[in-house]
């Protein structure tokens, strides 16, 4: 069974042509992947739809927003994928 | 319509908030500015325009299911199939299905038919964002307003404001 990550790694190599072997999970989306903010919705998308959940995008956009987060916290794929395990978690308790 | 002003859409026909469901209706203008140039002798409604009206059809709907709190931005044309010219005249009918709600984004499908025959179809991304201003929001409450009560069927709901 794939992980996360592998899922979500093929999901960004398909919606933004990079390719799969440059995707790693100490990756941030934005800074190292160079993913733009129009690509991230499609990105979001095909996550939200992959594993039946919300992403929290305006949540997280207000936390950047306020200084009260890091893009780091939220777009570094490891610690993306550990937010969709929380959020899967979520949606089967 | 009145394709120089943007104003796409003439009547809400139907609209389901809690579906994510709209069908509207617009009436292409005999004469407008925009056929000078879209072509001389031979008036079409352009392409994009027709985009526009479903953009504004999704547009519409997903401001009603929002209570206007924010706003939908057109963020991609996902997919766009133009399929037979649109001439003066016609009336259109325009339906728009919200296929996917995300958080700060949303995708819609839509269509435009005419005399029952498909003139085009779509897949819309928006972002959804806070009003710049009141004015937009009230420009977008407004014309609302004014072509919700312009509806057919009474089955249209508008917003709860």
């Amino acid at each position: 069974m794939a992980t996360t990550f592998e899922d979500v790694a093929e999901i960004i190599a398909d919606t933004s042509d990079i390719p799969l072997e440059d995707i790693t999970p100490e990756k941030n989306a934005f800074t190292d992947l160079g993913i733009d903010s129009l690509d991230f919705l499609d990105i979001a998308f095909a996550i939200d739809k992959h594993f039946g959940i919300k992403i929290p995008l305006e949540k997280w956009t207000e936390e950047l927003n306020e200084n009260k987060a890091s893009v780091d916290e939220y777009f570094v794929l490891s610690k993306l994928c550990d937010r969709i395990d929380e959020l899967i978690a979520a949606k089967n308790a | 319509m009145l394709l120089e002003y943007f104003q796409m859409i003439d009547a809400v026909e139907l609209l389901d908030t809690d579906e994510g469901k709209v069908v509207a209706r617009a009436e292409v203008p005999l004469q407008s500015p925009v056929f000078e140039g879209h072509f001389p002798g031979s008036p079409l409604v352009p392409g994009v325009l027709l985009i526009e009206t479903m953009a504004q059809a999704s547009g519409f709907m997903l401001l009603a299911r929002m209570k206007f709190e924010k706003m939908p931005f057109l963020a991609n044309v996902i997919s766009a199939k133009l399929r037979t010219f649109v001439e003066p005249g016609e009336i259109l009918i325009i339906e728009a299905a919200l296929e996917h709600d995300g958080s700060g984004f949303a995708k819609t499908k839509a269509s435009i038919t005419s005399n029952g025959k498909k003139i085009c179809d779509s897949q819309l991304m928006f972002k959804i964002m806070p009003f710049p201003n009141d004015t937009l929001k009230n420009n977008m409450l407004d014309r609302f307003d004014q072509i919700n009560s312009a509806q057919i069927n009474s089955s249209s709901a508008g917003p709860k404001n």
